[in-house]
């Protein structure tokens, strides 16, 4: 699906030339219609001629299509189009020149994952009340039964013992009352103090207004939690004055407050503004509104999918989302609908009023320099407390960045991220830590381990056989002769002019970077996704690190999003530069220091793919040498497939 | 008097919310006649003037549709990039325009963006299949400039 990423070459923001030629052409078809008829009828000659007036035009229209493109593109910052929305926009100039492309159901069925949760076919989006329960780990989400764009939403339904091995269960939830008759949509799960389980969801109704459901197990002594039925007093929650009827949705995790009473948080907007409401509970039935907001920042848009969750300071452990005290702070997250980025802020609650407030408000919730969970194509993620393993999980929705007709015509449309462990990074203390679950590794089958070390401007292939699911973990040391190096252990990005976008991909080289791995690349490395380190000199002589995945060379095709992401990564002293990074078809996953920087690509080869794919190593700095030392693990599939009996004759571990 | 002149400034401002709304697309123009040629343009909200265009994208591709069908007896030669053509298109159709019309409908306008800004791919996935020498050129053209007016009043909803 062609996203808010999606290719906009129609504003000729991008790409002057395509514009010009195509204004080009009926002029030139007017004057020559005789010749055109000639023409078909001298088929060598036809093309030479084609060619001739595409390289033409190329040259002798450029001045007119750069004209054209900036006053269209002024207008359009005038008009006030976001702006936003041009940063992940991928350039068609180049693609212009290439063959027309279409894609075949070879290049399609490579792309769908092994080891990723997605559902057999259709499209997926939010994930939904994930828990554990009995001995399994259960996963709802956002699923269209009928297409494979987003509509006629259901909840889909699945269980796993590891959270890696899924398997399909039957729908969970539809919309077959009025309160949810146009969509049942996203929630969460709380477990009640008998260990009972109660669903919170919102609902659009049947007058597509937007309010919360209650919805519980059918049967809770089904592990499967196969059935489930809805309150009869439904909604529990409409909208309240001064809240838009569209504007009131995803309600959390509740959590108990120190008068013993159970409290959610649902986000909305008022204006601009981005907030999160605040209710408070004994029954989940009936609720008292609080005046105040839990918080709330200006500009930032629509809030969904707000969570709100404890974390330690001293301990890596995950905490219960009702746990409260002197060593927690509080975590915020929001999806923000207008930039389609999670962002997310640390700081303190007060559970007296309800409110929260940032340790850092220049990088509170939804501005742009906020922290996000991860710096490439992730939404609308959602944590939940593993009591099993004493783990607080994130889940996060991965959208395709390809168009709908390729959706279309391959049948399924987003995946699911690999879940992640979150934790406080009890070393800055200003920033969470995600790292793929342990389980994970249960897929690891034969490795290969290497050292070494390469000089200025080399690119080595790896021989690992297979490159198509992969799991490496690296570990880069930079050899330079003179200087002492300092690294940066400062979270919040102070220079604002290096990035992963705008320091020009993997092949601007540096004195000291890029360097790092091309994953699903082709033996002539015509397709290629580098994953990289780029390091810099900051102020005081202190380095700073970036960690990008550049995915803008990652494909031939023409109608696929290619943009460059990343972000600064903290390194601190004694730290050696590590990364990981989980390759699985049409995703790429990457980690950096232990998962302080996270970024997750979709990447759509078309000669890169099956036996074809390769990995590379890089260095494109200009001083210096690096040495990598790394081991490449092959991955199996999960085999993720519908239940059946056979499935429960495993042994549950509780 | 007093009601007169109510009536009045009624008249303006309703006049004024397609102008005000076009002001910040891309292309003013485009936007007004569109919106102007649906009855409902005079009384939508916001919503409501990204459905009525909405309405136009459906109709532009099929009427490009028919255009393509068209094309496959008198330019036989462009059997491939008809078929590549007709794909694209039939996208538009079935999938992102319903998705669009449900997402903004109830409320969700961030997969009517998607759909929207979709729309204007596929057109231009399309044009380029002619490597050039288009005979559509005028029909996507006018697809990707609906779906960017389209997606900045969509935006208006985020």
């Amino acid at each position: 699906m062609a996203s808010n990423e999606a290719l906009l070459p129609v504003t000729s923001r991008q790409d002057p030339l395509s514009e010009s030629r195509s204004d080009q052409i009926p002029e030139t078809r007017r004057r020559r219609p005789i010749k055109v008829h000639l023409a078909i009828y001298s088929g060598l000659l036809l093309i030479a001629l084609y060619v001739a007036l595409i390289v033409t035009h190329d040259g002798s229209t450029a001045q007119h299509g750069a004209k054209d493109e900036t006053s269209t593109e002024s207008r359009a910052r005038l008009a006030g189009v976001s702006e936003k929305s041009n940063d992940r926009v991928s350039k068609l100039s180049d693609d212009r020149k290439v063959e027309a492309f279409a894609w075949n159901n070879t290049m399609l069925s490579w792309q769908r994952t092994a080891f990723h949760f997605q559902p057999e076919k259709n499209w997926m989006n939010d994930p939904n009340g994930p828990l554990f329960y009995k001995g399994w780990y259960h996963f709802f989400y956002q699923y269209n039964p009928n297409a494979a764009v987003w509509g006629d939403i259901v909840w889909g339904h699945a269980v796993s013992k590891d959270l890696i091995h899924w398997l399909y269960l039957p729908i969970a939830m539809v919309p077959d009352q009025w309160y949810d008759a146009n969509g049942v949509w996203t929630g969460s799960a709380t477990f009640l103090d008998d260990g009972s389980i109660v669903m919170l969801y919102t609902g659009s109704t049947d007058k597509f207004v937007q309010v919360q459901n209650l919805a519980y197990p059918e049967d809770p002594s089904d592990p499967l939690l196969l059935k489930w039925a809805k309150f009869s007093g439904n909604p529990v929650l409409v909208p309240p004055p001064g809240i838009g009827a569209k504007d009131f949705r995803d309600p959390t995790t509740a959590w108990k407050t120190s008068s013993g009473k159970w409290r959610i948080t649902i986000g909305s907007k008022i204006n601009r503004t981005g907030i999160s409401l605040i209710y408070d509970t004994t029954d989940f039935k009936t609720y008292e509104k609080h005046d105040t907001l839990l918080h709330q920042v200006p500009n930032t848009g629509m809030w969904e999918c707000v969570d709100f969750y404890p974390v330690s300071k001293t301990q890596v452990n995950g905490l219960d989302t009702s746990v409260n005290g002197p060593d927690i702070k509080h975590v915020i997250k929001a999806s923000m609908d207008d930039t389609r980025i999670d962002h997310y802020a640390i700081g303190t609650y007060y559970d007296s009023n309800g409110t929260w407030v940032p340790d850092n408000p220049s990088i509170d919730v939804g501005i742009s320099t906020a922290l996000r969970y991860d710096y490439g194509k992730f939404y609308a993620s959602k944590t939940f407390y593993d009591q099993n393993k004493g783990r607080r999980i994130l889940w996060g929705w991965i959208g395709e960045s390809d168009s709908e007709a390729a959706d279309v015509q391959k049948g399924w449309s987003s995946v699911q991220g690999i879940p992640r462990t979150v934790v406080l990074d009890t070393r800055t203390r200003k920033n969470l830590v995600q790292w793929p679950v342990e389980e994970i590794k249960s897929l690891r089958l034969s490795s290969n381990k290497f050292d070494m070390t390469i000089g200025p401007g080399t690119v080595v292939p790896v021989d690992v056989g297979s490159a198509t699911q992969l799991d490496i973990e690296a570990e880069f040391e930079i050899k330079t002769e003179d200087l002492k190096l300092f690294f940066d252990d400062d979270s919040v990005e102070a220079d604002k002019k290096f990035s992963c976008e705008t320091s020009g991909g993997s092949t601007a080289r540096g004195a000291l970077g890029p360097f790092g791995f091309s994953v699903l690349a082709d033996e002539s490395l015509s397709e290629q996704t580098p994953v990289y380190f780029y390091v810099t000199k900051g102020k005081h002589s202190k380095l700073k690190t970036v960690f990008c995945t550049d995915t803008s060379r990652s494909t031939m095709a023409n109608d696929v999003v290619k943009p460059i992401y990343g972000s600064f990564v903290p390194v601190l002293k004694g730290e050696k530069l590590t990364m990981r990074i989980l390759v699985d078809h049409s995703i790429v996953e990457g980690f950096a220091q232990g998962g302080r920087t996270c970024i997750t690509s979709r990447v759509y080869p078309t000669k890169a793919i099956y036996g074809a794919t390769k990995l590379f190593l890089f260095n494109n700095a200009i001083d210096a040498t690096v040495t990598a030392s790394f081991k490449v693990w092959q991955m199996n599939s999960a085999f993720i497939h519908p239940y059946s009996p056979d499935d429960l004759s495993v042994p549950s571990r509780t | 008097m007093m009601m007169m002149m109510t009536m009045v400034m009624v008249m303006v401002s309703e006049g004024s919310i397609i102008e005000q709304t076009c002001k910040e697309t891309p292309d003013f123009n485009l936007c007004v006649s569109l919106l102007n040629s649906d009855p409902r343009g005079s009384s939508a909200d916001t919503s409501g003037l990204a459905l009525i265009l909405i309405d136009k994208i459906k109709g532009l591709t099929t009427k490009t549709l028919n255009e393509i069908n068209g094309l496959y007896k008198k330019r036989p030669e462009l059997k491939r990039a008809l078929d590549e053509c007709s794909r694209r298109y039939k996208t538009i159709l079935y999938a992102d325009v319903p998705e669009a019309i449900e997402a903004i409908s109830k409320g969700v306008p961030k997969f009517g963006e998607d759909g929207v800004i979709d729309a204007g791919v596929e057109a231009s996935v399309c044009e380029g299949g002619f490597k050039g020498k288009s005979p559509l050129t005028s029909l996507t053209k006018s697809m990707q400039k609906i779906s960017n007016v389209t997606r900045a009043i969509v935006r208006m909803l985020l």
